[in-house]
Formats: C-alpha cells, structure tokens, sequence
C-alpha cells in the first residue's frame, strides 16, 4: 500500500506517521488547508508585528476610506477604513487572535470534558451511560445556536460566555464518538489481554482504549474547530459574542452593517476572511478523514 | 414495524422531559428579575411587588413552579409574555408558518440544486465537473451565513435592486391570514400579484437558509451515490446491458436515496438555528427573530415556551425521520 522509502517498521510510530503523511498530503486540498492555517496562525501570533496600524486606533481624517485599487485609496489603508477610522486589514489581523484562540479553547474543552464522558459511559454501561446519552440528547434536541445564545444570555455577554456556551454545543458530538468507539474496541483481544494482566479501570480506559479510538476523535475536532469559528463570528454578529471594540471578525461585520450601502469593504473582508478560514480548516479535515479512517479512504 | 414506533416514542420521552427542565431552569438562571424589569424606571412598591410575585406564582418552590408549568404545557398553557401579555402560545403560533414557509422554501431549493449536483459529481468521479461541484459545495458549507445574506443583499438589492431587501411581502398587499404561508393565503385571496410578490420576498432569505444543506446534501448523495455503484447488484444491472441511464437513476439512485433521505431530515435542526441568523438579516418575523428579541428583552415565558416548542418540533421531525428509514430500510429496523 506505501511506497515510503523510509525503513521504519511496520507497527511503529514512524511508520504510522508516515503513513499518515503520505495519504493526508496525496490530497492537494488537505495540503492547501494545511499551509493556509499554519500561514493564518503565524500571522495572528506575530499581529503586533505584521499588522500595519494599532487595531482600535481612530483615523479621523480617514473615515471609510476605500481599499488601495480604489482611485479614492491608499496605500497607508490597504484594505481600507471603518466608520470611525480604524485600519481594517489590522482589525483582520488582530480579530484572527481572537477567533482560533477562542475556537481552539473550545474544541480543548469540548473534546476533553466530551472524551471523559464518553470513555465513562462506553466502558461502564448501565445506568452511567443512559444518564450520559439522555442529557446529551436534551443538549441536541435544540437548535446549536439557540441553545448558545441562551447560555450567553445567562452568562452575560463576552468571551468566556460564548466560549463555554459553543463548547457545550458541540460536546454531544464528541460524546458519541467516544462512546461508540470504545464500545467497538471494548471487546477486543488486546483490551481483554490487559485486563488480565491486571490492569485497572483508568489504565484500561486512558491507555488502552483511547489512543485506539483517536482517529475519529480528531477528524472530529478540526470540524469542530470549523464551526467554532463559525459560531463564535454568529454570536459576535448579533451581539452576544466578543463585545465591541474588540476586533472580532463577527462583531466588525455586525458594526459595519448599517454602512453596507457605502462602504463594501467593511462588510466584505470580514466575512471574506471568515469563509477563508473556515472553508481551509474543513479541507484539512477532508483530508485528514481520509488519511485516518480506513472505510473511507476509496471514496 | 408498530414496535419500532413506540420504541422509539418511549425513548423520547426522557428527552422531553429534561427540554423542559433545561427550559424551565433556563429563564430562572437569566440574570434580572421580571417583575423589577416590567415595572421598568419607575421602580415598584414593596406591596406591589409582593402582589405581582405571588400573582406570577414566583413565590412558590420551584418544584411547585415546574410542575405547574408541566401541567400548563401538557394543556398548551405556556403563560402569558411579560411584553405584549399575550399568551406564549398564540404568539408562537402566529410567527411559526413564516419560519416554516421560509424551511421549506429553502429546504426545496437545497434538494432541488443539491441532489442533481451530487448524482452528476458521483458519476463524473474524478473529472473537473466533479472537483468544481465539490469545491463549491466545501464552500457553501463553510458559508458564515449571516455574511452571505449580507452580500447578496448588497449585490441584488441595493446594487442591482432585483429583490426587496426585508420583510415578507410589499407593503401594498394585506393578505388576510388563514395558513399563515404567504404564499398559499394570497392564493386563497385569488390575489396573484400578492404571490409573486410572497415568491419575490422569499427568494433571497430561502438562498441563504438553504445554502449548507444543499452543501450537506450534495456531498452525502455524492458519497452514497459512489457506495452504491460499488455494488455487486449494480454491476449486475450494468451487465445485463442496461442503459447507463437507466443504471444510475434506477438501481443506483434509489438505493444512495436512502442516507440522502435521513440527512435531509436532520437538517431540520440546523435549518432552525440558521432561521435565527435569517431572520434577523432579513427581518423576517419568524420564531427566530421572535426567540432573540424574547431573549433580548428578558421576556421569561417567551423563551421557556420557545424553547420547549422548538425542541419538541426538531424531536418529532427527528423520530419521523427515523421512522422513514426504517420503512425504506428494513435492515435497520432489529
């Protein structure tokens, strides 16, 4: 099946890892994804660095100025200016921080609260799992949105808020991974051989059986990530989210509304930037399924 | 097949139940009080406010509280809203056709363009058509719809001025509501200048609303479209000297129809949660611009009662879907 040229023995971590690599990166797509994401990180990492003006800084003399192709533009505001002066390419720059360090906290705490639950309900059964799965379909039962603007109105609006609410929204789906995994590998001859040798609950259930359930897990957690975004810029949008003057991406949209008719610019780069990062993490997912998940790999 | 029904009715049951303790504990961990909010700037005297709570019955247990807001809703007594004073019922019921008419106007427009799109990309597997239809549907399904209605607003409404901008029909026409479907009560009305403007009004919010389903539903009929040509009985057909036609639209189609069918309904939740950012962008006065501004204004018995409702109707349309497999796949039903 591989053609790596490495010697690494079948079975081994490198020999898995380059595997992985070989089938993730035979996807243009995947790779795509992969070098735009590593290539958004850095930039929202270094954005004091690489952005050109201070996010919240008001230009007074340059109100909705045009981007740079405009005869109107300039060079100092490449992709132009807000309603009260403020460097839109900065705002970019500066709201990527926001928008993947709150989504990547909420895949972390989804996917952990989510693995733990669902490890405990797959390997006890019983009553453990019926109390699980029933509370994770009272959370499905709503629309994902509705639920998250319910929490962040009980929260009060702002970041941790939204962040708590939108991982609550996706823990189900991790639930039943986990638990759907571990019921599948729960029988199995190197789980039974383990559990003869002694040992106990939590090294049955943390070393055994998780990294075996992985695969799945992780396909999980780059869409996850990919809604996160997503949600985060919904909630921002209608006013729930990260609040002004933040430079969140879904907020900058939600300001530049009433400036639609005059101003494209304010309400096109956000969202722009949006579906850009979105549509890139989701390729890398396609990828990833299909470098990870064996039924999938013909189609 | 009758067994299978009531299965999976009992098993909704404990569902329902936790809705409606999520509902109820819901609005009692908002933060505010009602009465303080309704008596708004004014402020209240102490008597006053001890006659509204005891009133409202939010002196009582909370154990108390819930079992009487269970036994209301098991009589469709959801309360009154703290605003209009109407009751929470009516009220849901007077805007649920216009989210409804919207679903399925933009659950049509996701099957009608995503089912082709994915049987033509099944079957040009590989070639360009295929890679296109497939990167364009990544791309709606990665869509910040919120955005995208935004953008079609500006390019066809304020740019092009093809299409109104909000609402659900021009101000000119009052149509008299018997369905509640703009589209159906103008055609009661015998008013058809008032349904082409319905249709004129629907068609942005239903491309918006509908485009991650069609996405959603262009990749699984892609997908189970490859499964089935896999299939020995496919190559059966294909052996017999069938047509290629015939192939893919009867032995092919049919058999990959049945995934396609169950993600089709589970888009009923996710067409829900999208109403609320459609709604809002289009000021469409449907249960999702009704469910912000109840939350929003802090009215209580609104959101408790719009989300008990809408929970309840994505749980019915869920076991309805279940049940649809289980008639189309007998395999599933044991």
């Amino acid at each position: 099946m591989s053609t790596i040229s490495t010697p690494a023995a079948p079975g081994s971590f490198r020999y898995q890892l380059a595997s992985f690599w070989s089938d993730f990166s035979a996807s243009r797509g995947a790779l795509v994804g992969l070098i735009f994401i590593v290539f958004i990180l850095l930039v929202a990492l270094f954005a004091p660095w690489v952005a050109p003006h201070d996010p919240a800084m008001q230009d007074r003399a340059a109100l909705l100025v045009p981007p740079v192709w405009h005869a109107e533009g300039s060079w100092n505001y490449i992709l132009g200016t807000d309603a009260v002066g403020r460097d839109i390419l900065s705002r970019l720059i500066f709201g990527a921080r926001y928008s993947l360090s709150i989504s990547a906290m909420v895949v972390v705490i989804s996917m952990g609260v989510g693995i733990f639950l669902g490890l405990l309900a797959g390997y006890f059964r019983g009553w453990i799992e019926t109390v699980i799965t029933r509370v994770m379909d009272v959370v499905l039962a709503f629309p994902s949105l509705l639920l998250a603007l319910g929490l962040v109105a009980i929260l009060s609006p702002g970041l941790t808020s939204a962040m708590i609410a939108i991982a609550l929204v996706q823990l189900p789906y991790f639930v039943r991974l986990t638990r759907a995994a571990v019921i599948g590998e729960k029988n199995r001859e190197y789980v039974i051989a383990s559990r003869l040798s002694g040992a106990g609950h939590l090294r049955l259930m943390f070393n055994t059986l998780l990294p075996n359930c992985m695969a799945p897990l992780i396909v999980q957690a780059t869409l996850s990530f990919s809604t996160a975004i997503l949600d985060i810029a919904a909630l921002g949008f209608l006013g729930m989210g990260v609040q002004p003057p933040t430079p969140e991406w879904g907020a900058m949209l939600a300001n530049a509304r009433e400036f639609m008719g005059s101003a494209y610019w304010a309400v096109t780069f956000p969202g722009l930037i949006i579906l850009l990062t979105v549509l890139m993490i989701n390729l890398m997912g396609d990828g990833l399924r299909d470098a990870l998940d064996p039924k999938m790999k013909r189609s | 097949m009758f067994k299978f029904f009531l299965i999976k009715l009992a098993q909704l049951v404990p569902t329902f139940i936790g809705v409606t303790i999520v509902a109820f504990a819901f609005i009692r961990l908002l933060p505010g009080d009602p009465i303080l909010l309704m008596a708004g700037e004014r402020g209240i005297s102490a008597e006053r406010y001890a006659q509204l709570e005891s009133q409202m019955g939010f002196d009582r247990s909370l154990v108390v509280q819930y079992l009487d807001f269970l036994k209301g809703l098991l009589h469709g007594d959801l309360g009154n809203s703290l605003v209009t004073h109407a009751p929470v019922m009516d009220e849901f019921m007077s805007r649920f056709p216009a989210t409804l008419e919207l679903s399925l106007f933009a659950l049509a427009f996701a099957v009608i363009i995503g089912l082709p799109a994915g049987v033509l990309a099944a079957v040009k597997r590989g070639k360009t058509l295929d890679h296109t239809i497939m990167g364009v549907s990544l791309t709606g399904y990665s869509m910040p719809i919120f955005w995208w209605g935004l953008l079609l607003i500006m390019l066809f409404s304020s740019t092009l001025g093809w299409t109104p901008v909000s609402g659900r029909i021009s101000y000119m026409y009052f149509i008299e509501p018997v369905t509640g479907f703009m589209t159906i009560d103008s055609l009661i009305a015998g008013d058809w200048g008032a349904f082409l403007s319905a249709l004129h009004y629907l068609i942005l919010p239903s491309i918006v609303l509908g485009t991650i389903p069609l996405a959603v539903i262009a990749r699984q009929t892609r997908s189970s479209m490859l499964e089935v040509l896999g299939e020995d009985y496919v190559r059966t057909a294909r052996a017999k000297g069938l047509s290629n036609f015939r192939v893919i639209m009867v032995h092919t189609l049919r058999n990959a129809l049945i995934s396609v069918v169950t993600v089709i309904g589970l888009q009923v939740g996710l067409l829900l949660a999208g109403a609320i950012l459609t709604e809002t962008i289009f000021s469409w006065p449907g249960i999702g611009k009704w469910m912000i501004d109840a939350i929003s204004r802090r009215d209580y018995p609104s959101v408790q009662g719009g989300l008990v409702l809408i929970a309840f109707i994505v749980m019915i349309v869920n076991l309805l879907v279940d049940l649809a497999y289980g008639v189309i796949n007998p395999r599933i039903r044991h």
